[in-house]
């Protein structure tokens, strides 16, 4: 049995999002054209941002159409350090920016760089369920805050934050509130206007869209800097030709969310119940990482004591089923997550965290199966484990 | 379009993986001649080795093991215990990670470090042999490998640079001096720091 639970790191494309794009290959005009190919892609691509324009309760003109998530955030973050003085945000914008701990490497490394370039860049904990302090946001907001960019639901552990609270305390300090709703959108009812942001990211092929096209909406009115220069589309904030291709399936991917969304939560949170009740009942020594009820429904999160993640994951994939792990020896990194870390998760418990992510199409029968694999496998491992000899440990020679 | 490639393991290792060979069952390591266990639970890395050995020859007879890590170090330690048994104590004290790492089809850079703590852990249980037979004299410390030609700057050189606080390999040269002649050793010398910093600091 084949079992995709790594739906966090990438979706499989929806039949109708396929059958879209097939159907748009055959549309290869320039946007930009003024002739009758030109206008045919143009007409697409605008219907195409009123349709994720719609999904978010955003206007046309707030919709940029960018290459990805991670591009997005880095726009928005780099909004700070345009030095030009032709650069409106750039030389009127406040010098700090806040962000967390737990964020994706592509806000997290973006800030990391900014620092160097003189923002002064501020991070907020979390605490052992990935929710940030309320009050800790409040002492850091100033009249030298900018910015402030916290991501909506955590792509590890699947922690929601408030956004709605933290944006209307952002901009009680006059600051501009951001945030990575990559996890969020698809998932999680998500309304610009309600949640009050300024920016918000958006990413398609997390909701059974294709990869490499992304939208981020920008708040009218709200200061702005291209971070691609040199063209006048999408009304001078991105230039580029579109990707037209990208940009009809991510409009049809928001559009079969709408459709599907109704119901799949509660679907999915009965999964993760069967799956978290069925780990707990058959497995010693483990921990849940995550907000136990503010948190994705397709997102469970768990750390097996004595067992190291990349094992876990190629004994399942062995088996056929395809988690994601917060080790470091499958990062490539020395570092295990640092998102479990903030948690304050010890060091070996990240080392030994699997992500079980769930999808639209995910079944019970899946569910079942992994829980028949998974003890078997952990078993498996801890037998071979030296964190499981414990008189033995007093023979060793050190 | 391609089919799923393979994972970034070669075929012996991914062998010794799914099987891996002379697992130390239960706790008891009472029957043993030599215990030795070498890494922590924090980094993610901690292999246990014992040994028997035939007294009267020296050599190794049974080898048997617990890791606690990732494929590679599972796999490095199964076909490590393949390796020393019928060697001499003073054979199997000389295996190094390069001669596992070889054994195993190779490993991926980033997963060298995952191997060195098997031949560390060996080298342990061997002088625990040593010690618990009366023969302190032969307990050697860990082999020297000089790195740095140019400079005669020694792995252990490199080990203190990491513990005084050397966390670049601009940082290790400023201390050292070690790649600044001809420059050869500079990525061997990488990848000590890299275990040094890891083996220490965890980062």
């Amino acid at each position: 049995m084949k079992v995709y639970f790594d739906n966090n790191a990438t979706t499989p494309l929806h039949p109708d999002v396929k059958k879209e794009m097939i159907a748009a290959m055959e549309m290869f005009g320039n946007p930009s054209s003024m002739h009758s190919y030109g206008r045919e892609a143009r007409a697409n691509v605008e219907n195409a941002r009123r349709q994720v324009a719609d999904f978010i309760g955003a206007t046309e003109k707030e919709i940029v159409f960018v290459g990805s998530g991670s591009e997005a955030n880095n726009t928005v973050l780099s909004l700070f350090v345009c030095g030009s003085s032709q650069c409106i945000p750039g030389s009127k914008m406040r010098s700090s920016i806040i962000t967390t701990k737990i964020e994706h490497p592509c806000v997290l490394e973006t800030s990391e760089c900014l620092a160097h370039r003189g923002v002064r860049v501020k991070y907020l904990d979390v605490d052992q369920y990935g929710k940030i302090d309320l009050d800790q946001l409040a002492g850091m907001l100033g009249d030298d805050v900018g910015l402030v960019s916290i991501m909506m639901a955590n792509n590890e552990i699947g922690t929601l934050q408030d956004i709605e609270t933290i944006a209307e305390m952002v901009h009680a300090s006059g600051a501009l509130m951001h945030t990575d709703a990559v996890q969020a959108v698809g998932k999680v009812p998500v309304d610009v206007r309600s949640l009050g942001v300024d920016f918000l990211t958006i990413s398609a092929h997390k909701i059974y869209g294709p990869k490499g096209i992304g939208a981020l909406f920008v708040k009218k009115g709200v200061p702005y800097c291209p971070l691609i220069r040199g063209g006048h589309q999408e009304l001078g904030r991105r230039a580029g030709t579109e990707n037209t291709l990208g940009i009809l399936g991510l409009a049809k991917a928001v559009e079969m969310r709408a459709l599907e969304m109704p119901g799949e939560e509660d679907r999915l949170l009965e999964l993760k119940n069967i799956l978290r009740n069925g780990i707990e009942n058959s497995i010693d020594d483990i921990h849940f990482n995550g907000h136990p009820t503010d948190s994705l429904a397709s997102t469970l999160n768990v750390s097996f004591s004595g067992v190291e993640g990349e094992a876990i994951l190629l004994y399942l994939d062995l088996e056929g089923i395809a988690v994601s792990t917060g080790s470091a020896c499958a990062s490539g990194s020395l570092d295990p997550s640092h998102v479990l870390l903030a948690t304050g998760v010890d060091a070996e418990l990240a080392h030994g965290s699997i992500r079980f992510s769930m999808g639209r199409q995910t079944t019970r029968q899946e569910v079942d199966y992994v829980l028949n694999v998974l003890p078997k496998i952990i078993e498996r491992i801890r037998n071979m484990s030296t964190a499981y000899i414990k008189g033995g440990l007093h023979a060793a020679s050190r | 379009m391609l089919q799923a490639g393979d994972w970034a393991y070669s075929e012996t290792l991914k062998e010794h993986f799914m099987n891996p060979k002379n697992i130390l069952q239960g706790e008891d390591t009472d029957a043993f001649d030599g215990v030795g266990m070498e890494g922590n639970l924090q980094c993610g890395d901690q292999m246990m080795v014992v040994i028997k050995v035939d007294k009267e020859k020296e050599v190794i007879t049974d080898c048997q093991w617990k890791t606690y890590g990732c494929a590679s170090a599972i796999a490095s330690t199964s076909i490590l215990s393949e390796m020393v048994k019928g060697r001499t104590l003073d054979q199997a004290f000389h295996i190094s990670p390069k001669e596992v790492a070889e054994a195993l089809g190779g490993l991926p850079d980033h997963k060298i470090h995952c191997s060195v703590l098997g031949d560390k852990a060996l080298r342990a249980a061997i002088n625990n042999y040593y010690t618990r037979n009366g023969q302190e004299d032969k307990v050697k410390q860990e082999q020297v490998k000089v790195i740095c030609q140019c400079m005669s700057i020694t792995d252990h050189d490199i080990e203190d640079a990491v513990l005084e606080g050397a966390r670049t390999y601009f940082e290790l040269q400023e201390r050292t001096k070690l790649g600044t002649v001809c420059g050869q050793c500079k990525d061997e010398a990488e990848v000590l720091l890299e275990k040094f910093k890891h083996i220490h600091f965890g980062v």
